[in-house]
């Protein structure tokens, strides 16, 4: 904690301050630490998101965040500061990110950024947070490099790709300690990291990765790679793909008569609109992972009807039943369990709360996981539940 | 072995479309259209609609081309006509525009599109009979129509053909219109594949390019069997050799093909 404020001071004195930085004068433990866009009755926030452009249906998240802040305002606050929240777009372009997260910051004065969404915005405004010393919390991406200490302003939120692998890896050993996996993944380091993970997860057991293809982001299609993976006779298919390519693969896989293996669908696959667009038929009994309640399989769970009664009252745009919705409430309650948690009022106060969050509990996430951080823990949610999808969509396993 | 070169056969008929729209607006005026996937994307959404609105597949097809004539005319009247010089920036503005606009009409969900051949390797002969159906209607239209003679007039020499009475912009606008015909079909052939999306057919449109220029954009042949090649070496890249080659076959296809049939790039009008 204390060499963190260090880290922190020392990083502030390195940068320029500019005439109207705010900073704290009491506590005296507190003092010098600084705190724009935070007063007692108010704190401004600013998130980046995609509205517009080719991943602009992760704009629902920003909605889902919304409708949290609303709701908790509605209420008195979050600690009784009423949360302002100023949503920006990068179009999922990373220069966009930056530009954006610059104005928040500079111009808005935002307290802290909460949420860039997916992993290429994200590295890209993590440069910037942590040179100006600006809380990136929470971000919205799997992947396993938001825990690293070299970047002490940022942190994720969600399970990593790697620990969705291991879970998928638990699941084979424990139901088909001898099965044979054929994976289909994404060139890039979303794939890498969801493969190399699973790979040593299962290494010395009986499950063994017998195929494995990749595509590319500009590929026009996954046609072949299905069909050479269909020549492995694998009992299991890992689907290891972002959207659109994941629906391709899952088409490809109900097309085909010959060969039937367990489909594994990786959570980021896991959209509404890929699950409309494909329709029940072709997703029957394939397994993804989760961490949150699913809107529509909880739909008469208490937290899950705050959650669907204060979309449809702050976001009337928002879908209710939208999971990407749902993310995005869920992580905007982990936010607020930070927010007031701070025990000094200043963006050094909100990130040392953040790493030090002791089994919160947040009504919308599955039974039994919590968000937990702590000292060589940067991870808040580690744990993820199986699912099968069945009549009535995703069920539990 | 053979199912992987029918898998690389349906991708390439698509690019091939793509290719032979591209050679046709850069034959008949003389600009490699930039816009020509995007325009192919919108007739698929624009198809799309028409069956979710419970048009069967193959009266959604026929509407769907003649509204891709029409979009494909229209955009050259409003668009590359008064641009001279300008023209090819402008294709690359309407491509920005049409995406945009493809982005707010549609958002970028995935939509399912039916497919009206059988699955399996033996499905891509259906794309590759739609190729060869539109490439052999395109030759008779261009070769031995009142329409065609005046294309292939404006195409050889603009200025005279003027000279000579022919209205050489409504030509050019037919140019335009046939070519997007050709397009849609591979937008329409690639959808039930891929999902409709907005970005569909950028790559597509990558290898479209480099099989259009193999022919020096003028060479409708060299165009399909550029696009039907890259379609099978990507293919066979993909599974025989490192995965990330695939991304230059494009590139390869390229420089080889204007080597075995002599000229090619060197043929590119300006």
């Amino acid at each position: 904690m204390r060499r963190l404020v260090l880290v922190a001071l020392l990083l502030v004195s390195a940068c320029r301050l500019t005439s109207a930085e705010v900073t704290v004068s009491s506590p005296a433990e507190c003092a010098g630490q600084r705190a724009d866009g935070l007063t007692p009755g108010k704190v401004l926030v600013g998130g980046v998101y995609p509205l517009s452009g080719p991943a602009s249906a992760y704009a629902a998240v920003a909605q889902g965040v919304s409708a949290y802040f609303a709701w908790a305002n509605a209420r008195g606050g979050v600690a009784g500061r009423q949360v302002e929240f100023l949503v920006r777009d990068d179009g999922y372009q990373p220069a966009r990110a930056v530009e954006e997260a610059r104005r928040l910051v500079d111009s808005d004065r935002v307290f802290a950024l909460f949420q860039t969404l997916g992993t290429p915005s994200t590295a890209a405004v993590r440069a910037y947070a942590n040179q100006r010393g600006v809380p990136q919390l929470f971000v919205a991406s799997g992947a396993s490099e938001w825990g690293d200490a070299a970047y002490p302003w940022t942190i994720g939120f969600q399970p990593t790709y790697a620990a969705e692998a291991r879970v998928y890896a638990r699941h084979l050993l424990e139901t088909r300690p001898h099965a044979t996996v054929a994976v289909l993944y994404q060139n890039d380091d979303f794939g890498h990291e969801l493969l190399t993970a699973f790979e040593e997860a299962v290494a010395g057991t009986g499950v063994q990765v017998v195929a494995r293809r990749s595509y590319e982001v500009m590929d026009a299609d996954v046609q072949a790679q299905m069909a050479s993976l269909a020549e492995s006779k694998a009992g299991v298919f890992l689907n290891v793909g972002t959207p659109k390519f994941a629906a391709q693969a899952l088409a490809a896989d109900a097309a085909m008569t010959t060969w039937n293996p367990l489909h594994l669908l990786n959570g980021v696959a896991n959209t509404p609109s890929l699950i409309a667009a494909l329709g029940p038929s072709a997703l029957r009994g394939v397994l993804t992972t989760g961490f949150y309640k699913d809107p529509v399989t909880w739909e008469t769970d208490p937290a899950v009807r705050t959650f669907a009664d204060a979309v449809r009252r702050h976001v009337p745009g928002a879908d209710p039943s939208s999971s990407q919705v749902m993310f995005g409430w869920t992580s905007a309650a982990a936010f607020a369990a930070a927010l007031e948690r701070m025990e000094c009022p200043s963006r050094e106060g909100l990130m040392a709360a953040a790493r030090d969050l002791r089994d919160v509990e947040i009504g919308t996430l599955l039974p039994g996981i919590t968000v937990s951080t702590g000292p060589g823990d940067p991870y808040p949610v580690e744990d993820l539940r199986v699912f099968r999808f069945g009549d009535s969509g995703w069920e539990a396993v | 072995m053979i199912g992987q070169v029918f898998h690389g056969l349906g991708t390439g008929a698509v690019y091939a479309a793509l290719a032979l729209a591209l050679v046709l607006v850069h034959r008949f005026t003389g600009v490699v259209n930039f816009a020509q996937g995007e325009l192919a994307m919108v007739s698929a959404y624009v198809a799309w609609q028409l069956v979710d609105a419970g048009l069967s597949y193959w009266l959604a097809l026929p509407l769907t081309m003649a509204a891709a004539f029409a979009a494909g005319a229209l955009a050259q009247r409003l668009v590359t006509r008064r641009a001279a010089d300008a023209a090819l920036i402008m294709t690359i503005g309407l491509y920005v525009l049409v995406h945009a606009l493809a982005d707010q009409i549609w958002t970028s969900a995935l939509r399912a599109f039916p497919n009206p051949f059988p699955a399996g390797p033996l499905g891509v002969a259906g794309p590759l009979a739609v190729v060869g159906a539109v490439l052999a209607l395109l030759y008779l239209v261009i070769r031995h129509s009142g329409a065609g003679l005046t294309l292939r007039a404006v195409a050889a020499d603009p200025r005279a053909a003027r000279l000579s009475g022919v209205r050489v912009g409504r030509v050019h606008a037919l140019g335009w219109g046939l070519a997007a015909v050709a397009g849609a079909v591979s937008g329409v052939l690639v959808a039930p594949v891929v999902f409709l999306e907005p970005g569909m057919m950028g790559g597509a449109l990558v290898a479209a390019l480099a099989a259009a220029a193999a022919g020096g954009f003028a060479d409708p042949v060299t165009a399909v069997a550029g696009g039907l090649l890259i379609g099978v070496a990507e293919t066979l890249a993909g599974t025989y050799l490192w995965a990330d080659l695939r991304v230059l076959v494009p590139l390869a296809v390229l420089l080889a093909l204007p080597v075995v049939r002599g000229g090619g790039l060197a043929r590119v009008r300006t």
